[in-house]
């Protein structure tokens, strides 16, 4: 495994951005910590020999079925939007992004 | 009231049948054991009197009719990850605490299509992530077991421990539950209930909030192995709204707990004489597999040589699948919403305020082994040893019908134990994480005690959509073990 880099607080904050979850200063340094040994314990999977074995990335047994292609579902509008946190109308209201 | 609640769900059908008890009664007496457990187990997140009672009722009248499904006016709890309609799905998580599902997921809808009666939502660690249902958002669920003479409080495992701790304390006759590395059979050793994880593809998933969709498989609990296998008959089956559920036919496996083990071949795996473990595991091990030599079956010693890295390949797979499902949390569509003046800082506050820690790390971990430069060395590392976990129980499953192994490393432990590492939290699954990888059926039964009282359990792996052996293997255990202990929080121990 290529990451035997112990992480900094700088991965943190990227890795944190990314999953866009806002974190404080003391927060980073405490997932520092933690992230880091969950990883060091990870890299045990660096003594199995996997060459030549293809990835598995489901054990699913189940094939896509096919299905004739008409509408199924649709026209809830209200079911769709009673959850949403804010609303106007038929839509979903954000903060403005755009000037 | 003891009695109705003691009843199991094959004992409670005959009993509605003979009009002996009405539905209304027996939902009622669990609603009281609610009332009167709750404060001291929280094993709910929500109770729903109203709607029970109103399904209690068409049960009763089906059932003068002669009518009425297999789960007629029968009483369970549905862990709070199933989206039930019209009745609020937190999935243990602040993020989702004012979630309103406007559709019911399929293995709940068929369990209503089957009759049965919803008491309520139960607790579980947040977003099924954990093995000890106190990462909950809504506060921790407490065992009802204790140790002989302590009154500290023991976590009932996770994650499906408030569907497990419902079921022991008598307030529900069967519950539901998930499984992604154990979650449903590690509380049910931890609780001395039965608790099944079915093939991966055997129940639906729709409608169940996804945590990691290569892995996650709903199961049922019950105080019975024969309890448990009414259930699962009620919830599996095809569904075309999952892609990844087979279609295949729903074998009778209350049938199949009859069949015996005559001449089943029992797998004994040596890699889980695990360092460290309890003598009275390890005895208990043994003593299951003379019970099983007894009844019939051969014992097998075998090798699953991938099994130590079970673990540290499940804690790739399983957050990488939970840093993609869980982006859906936005706050923009559904669940929380914390303000803010722009659109990213919506998302990070929103998040951060939503997602406890267990779940924060998760997601990092994934979002990390997932990242540029990583993904090679981490995610495709695992994906590979997965193949060769599966080619493990592929190829002992040609010389063996069954294995039998413990369910878990250690009795229940405190509430509060194992949190301030959580690698050692981790270790708790190493058991059931490899058949969770490979997507074969497994069951924990309740099989003795340990030297403190606290119930331990052994765990049954079949072959892919072969539940029915796995019923079979496990109500031979159960005959055995005559397992009759109960917890010291339940109805009756409040008089």
């Amino acid at each position: 495994m290529a990451s035997a880099a112990p992480l900094d607080d700088a991965v943190v904050r990227r890795i944190a951005r990314l999953a866009r979850i806002r974190l404080g200063d003391e927060e980073v340094s405490r997932l520092r910590g933690e992230l880091g040994a969950i990883l060091g314990w990870i890299e045990q999977l660096n003594e199995v020999d996997v060459s030549g074995v293809d990835p598995l990335a489901s054990v699913g047994q189940a094939t896509l079925a096919m299905r004739a292609d008409f509408v199924t579902d649709g026209d809830q509008t209200e079911a769709v939007l009673a959850n949403a946190p804010a609303r106007a109308g038929t839509f979903y209201t954000v903060p403005k992004v755009v000037e | 009231m003891t009695d109705t609640l003691d009843f199991t769900i094959a004992g409670a059908r005959n009993a509605l049948r003979a009009k002996t008890i009405s539905a209304r009664e027996l939902t009622e007496a669990h609603l009281a054991a609610i009332e009167a457990l709750e404060p001291s187990l929280n094993a709910f997140i929500t109770v729903t009197p109203e709607t029970a009672l109103a399904a209690a009722d068409a049960a009763d009248g089906a059932l003068a009719r002669g009518e009425g499904g297999p789960l007629a006016g029968i009483p369970l709890a549905i862990k709070d990850l199933f989206c039930t309609n019209g009745i609020r799905t937190t999935a243990g998580s602040r993020i989702l605490e004012p979630f309103v599902p406007p559709y019911e997921s399929t293995v709940t809808r068929q369990l209503l299509r089957d009759g049965a009666v919803f008491l309520g939502k139960a607790n579980l660690d947040e977003f099924a992530m954990g093995s000890s249902t106190t990462t909950s958002a809504f506060g921790p669920t407490i065992n009802p077991w204790q140790r002989q003479g302590s009154n500290t409080q023991l976590v009932p495992g996770g994650s499906s421990g408030g569907s497990a701790a419902a079921v022991a304390s008598g307030m529900a006759l069967g519950s539901t539950g998930t499984d992604t590395g154990g979650s449903i059979r590690q509380p049910a050793s931890f609780c001395g209930i039965v608790g099944m994880k079915p093939t991966y593809g055997r129940c639906s998933r729709f409608g169940v909030v996804a945590f990691a969709s290569s892995l996650d498989q709903p199961g049922p609990f019950a105080r019975t192995v024969e309890d448990a296998a009414i259930l699962l008959g009620s919830m599996a089956g095809h569904d075309p709204r999952d892609s990844t559920s087979m279609d295949w036919p729903v074998p009778d496996y209350a049938a199949a707990c009859r069949r015996g083990v005559k001449g089943l071949r029992i797998g004994v795996p040596r890699e889980y004489h695990a360092d460290g473990m309890p003598a009275e595991i390890e005895r208990l091990w043994q003593q299951g597999l003379d019970w099983l030599r007894d009844a019939g079956a051969e014992i097998v010693d075998v090798s699953l040589p991938h099994t130590k890295y079970g673990l540290a390949t499940y804690y790739i797979v399983a957050p990488a699948e939970c840093s993609s499902n869980l982006a859906r949390y936005d706050g923009v569509r559904f669940g929380l919403r914390v303000p803010a003046q722009d659109l990213t800082d919506l998302y990070e506050e929103t998040r951060a305020a939503g997602f406890g820690a267990e779940v924060r790390r998760r997601i990092l971990i994934g979002t990390y082994v997932l990242s540029a430069g990583y993904y090679d060395a981490y995610y495709l590392k695992a994906q590979k040893v997965r193949a060769l976990i599966l080619k493990d129980f592929t190829d002992v499953f040609g010389q063996v019908d069954a294995l039998l192994t413990p369910t878990a490393p250690s009795a229940a432990f405190g509430v509060g134990e194992n949190m301030d590492d959580p690698v050692k939290m981790y270790l708790n699954d190493v058991f059931t994480v490899p058949a969770s990888i490979a997507g074969v059926p497994g069951i924990s039964v309740p099989a003795g005690l340990d030297g403190d009282g606290l119930p331990l359990g052994l765990q049954v792996i079949g072959k892919h959509f072969d539940e029915e052996t796995v019923f079979a293997v496990g109500q031979a255990l159960e005959s055995a073990a005559g397992f009759s202990a109960k917890p010291q929080i339940r109805v009756g121990s409040l008089r």
